[in-house]
């Protein structure tokens, strides 16, 4: 019987040969990340299904990321747990100062290669779809059973198989891809589902790219995002992991829950309007939107790919007064690269905030949470009411240069126009 | 299995894990603490309905977003025993499984049910009952009805530790 790639994955990590979507099967781990938020819910529910240690030390890794550095007592609480529970079990434990945002860390220091589980608890761990992993978020009970036991249940989800065709255009980015096919299946329309990207279009896509891509999966309700490993995946392997991995597809004739086509020729830079990920309209329809805050960052599109695009439009231009920037480096790696770079400087140089890799504000977590009243641009996931701070505020996602432009226009404009001198 | 318990009806399609238990508060690990904070973002007086034995009757997609497990331990906590609603967000859905809260998948009776309404669940029979109407549901995999059964994935583990990997 012809499987997809998320089936084949999945069969890999069970005891049984054949599986059919809707059934509940033990998967296997190789490998359980959790951070400062999942963690210490975790580590209790551990001890109280009663096990002391975790099934295998070497496959459990350790980030604090989304209260770093600690905002008050209660967070600074919650990683010293963190730190002490690691260093108890003997796991990977990416301390402040040496790791960053989670998924950006694990996919960074080879954690994840094509074909592997990965239990993570946080929603987007499905960011290691991007290289052909079935990376899948849980919440704290979940993740525990993983740490307890090296396996959690999974309904063995269809596939939904996404082509990109054609070419992308300038200044659309993997995170416009990614907001059209949310804006095309709506939030909960991958249910119980995986999405597959194919076509000429994925394969064109560079690993930043597709992380940006696989990281909002979820945004559709799906479990992961997956691209099939290729010379692109293997060439970012090189050197960086010593797991083994093969490269695979998905079956000839394997069935689809569903298959959708988006058209890169014609796909134009996109804008998520508040409140939902689904509420996309195309850049000219967001134009003149007044922005008080542009954030760069998170684990979405925190990374050199974005961090130079930004730089692209703020070398030689300031940040409109009124409106603030925070650029985010989604890790310690891509912070010292951005450094070397000299982009740093000319975010700073630009009137823009450089913060340290943290979750931080994209959750409202902290570092530049939004008040009453005020909008938001930025390259994060989630828009919903309130994500960043007050209730009453609003956020719009976009890519980097979209957002680097509105910090320099104080307002929505085309980043293309800004670059040629365009009056926008 | 029966439960049964009153309506407190949660309005909206994709309501998220956001507004439901909102990001600020996930340094938060005593779960009273926890249930000051659940519905802050959407809206804070749906608290004052809680206590004693409830049911959530929710709309589509209910859930969506974050793995935050802050939002179902509140409501447990609360009393909230069972879930009715048009669909649900996966990892929340998993969540609320994990923690022994039956979640039930039926648009008619999730329509049918106002504020207060007395809902009964009997979880073998595969059906709900909302002021008297029986809704037919859908049948609850066995595995799921086992986890809800032992009270939750934490008890399911405790019980389980030396089974090997296997289809369930």
């Amino acid at each position: 019987m012809p499987h997809t790639l998320a089936q084949k994955i999945l069969l890999a990590h069970t005891e049984t040969d054949r599986v059919f979507p809707g059934e509940i099967v033990m998967v296997r781990c190789d490998v359980v990340m959790t951070n400062d938020i999942s963690g210490p819910m975790a580590f209790r529910a551990m001890e109280r299904m009663g096990v002391e240690k975790v099934f295998d030390p070497a496959r459990v890794v350790v980030v604090p990321d989304h209260f770093t550095p600690a905002k008050d007592e209660r967070s600074a609480e919650l990683q010293k747990q963190l730190a002490e529970w690691a260093e108890r079990q003997g796991v990977t434990y990416y301390a402040q100062g040496r790791g960053g945002i989670e998924h950006t860390v694990l996919v960074e220091e080879g954690w994840v290669v094509p074909g592997s589980v990965i239990a993570g608890g946080d929603s987007h761990t499905c960011t290691y779809g991007a290289l052909g992993a079935f990376g899948t978020g849980l919440g704290s009970t979940d993740v525990a059973a993983c740490l307890a036991t090296g396996e959690f249940w999974q309904a063995v989800p269809g596939t939904i198989e996404i082509e990109f065709s054609g070419e992308k255009q300038p200044f659309v980015t993997g995170k416009d891809l990614i907001l059209a096919v949310i804006a095309e299946l709506g939030v909960g329309g991958a249910t119980n589902t995986v999405l597959e990207f194919v076509g000429p279009g994925a394969e064109a896509l560079t690993i930043d790219e597709r992380l940006a891509v696989a990281n909002m999966a979820v945004e559709a309700g799906a479990e992961t995002g997956l691209f099939p490993a290729d010379e692109t995946v293997a060439g970012y392997l090189e050197g960086r992991t010593e797991r083994p991995w093969q490269a695979e597809r998905s079956d000839p004739g394997a069935e689809f829950a569903r298959r959708l086509q988006i058209d890169l020729d014609s796909l134009p830079p996109l804008v998520a309007l508040p409140h939902s990920p689904g509420n996309v309209v195309p850049l000219e329809q967001a134009r003149g939107l007044k922005i008080d805050e542009v954030y760069i960052g998170n684990c979405s599109n925190g990374t050199m790919t974005d961090l130079r695009q930004a730089a692209d439009i703020l070398r030689g231009r300031t940040v409109r007064a009124g409106c603030r920037m925070i650029v985010v480096p989604a890790s310690q790696r891509v912070y010292r690269q951005a450094l070397a770079e000299g982009l740093l400087d000319v975010f700073v140089a630009a009137g823009a905030m450089v913060s340290t890799p943290t979750c931080g504000a994209c959750f409202g977590g902290g570092t530049g949470v939004l008040a009453a009243g005020e909008r938001a641009l930025t390259t994060t996931n989630r828009n919903f009411r309130g994500r960043m701070g007050s209730n009453q505020a609003e956020v719009c996602l976009a890519n980097a240069w979209v957002a680097a432009a509105a910090a320099v226009a104080g307002e929505i404009v085309d980043p293309a126009q800004m670059l040629e001198g365009v009056p926008a | 299995m029966r439960l049964e318990a009153k309506a407190v009806v949660v309005p909206g399609d994709d309501v998220d894990t956001d507004v439901l238990y909102p990001g600020a508060y996930l340094n938060i690990t005593d779960v009273e603490t926890m249930k000051r904070y659940l519905f802050e973002g959407i809206d804070p007086s749906l608290r004052d309905q809680l206590g004693g034995d409830t049911a959530l009757v929710v709309g589509a997609n209910f859930g969506a977003g974050s793995s935050r497990e802050h939002v179902p331990q509140a409501m447990h906590a609360w009393g909230v025993r069972f879930l009715v609603g048009t669909s649900f967000a996966r990892i929340f859905a998993r969540n609320c499984l994990n923690l022994g809260l039956p979640i039930v998948t039926c648009a008619a009776a999730a329509e049918a049910a106002g504020p207060g309404s007395e809902l009964v669940l009997y979880l073998d029979e595969g059906r709900l009952e909302v002021d008297g109407v029986a809704f037919p549901i859908p049948p609850f995999p066995p595995f799921m009805r086992e986890i809800v059964t032992s009270g939750g994935l934490v008890p399911w583990v405790r019980g389980n530790l030396d089974a090997t990997t296997r289809v369930v």
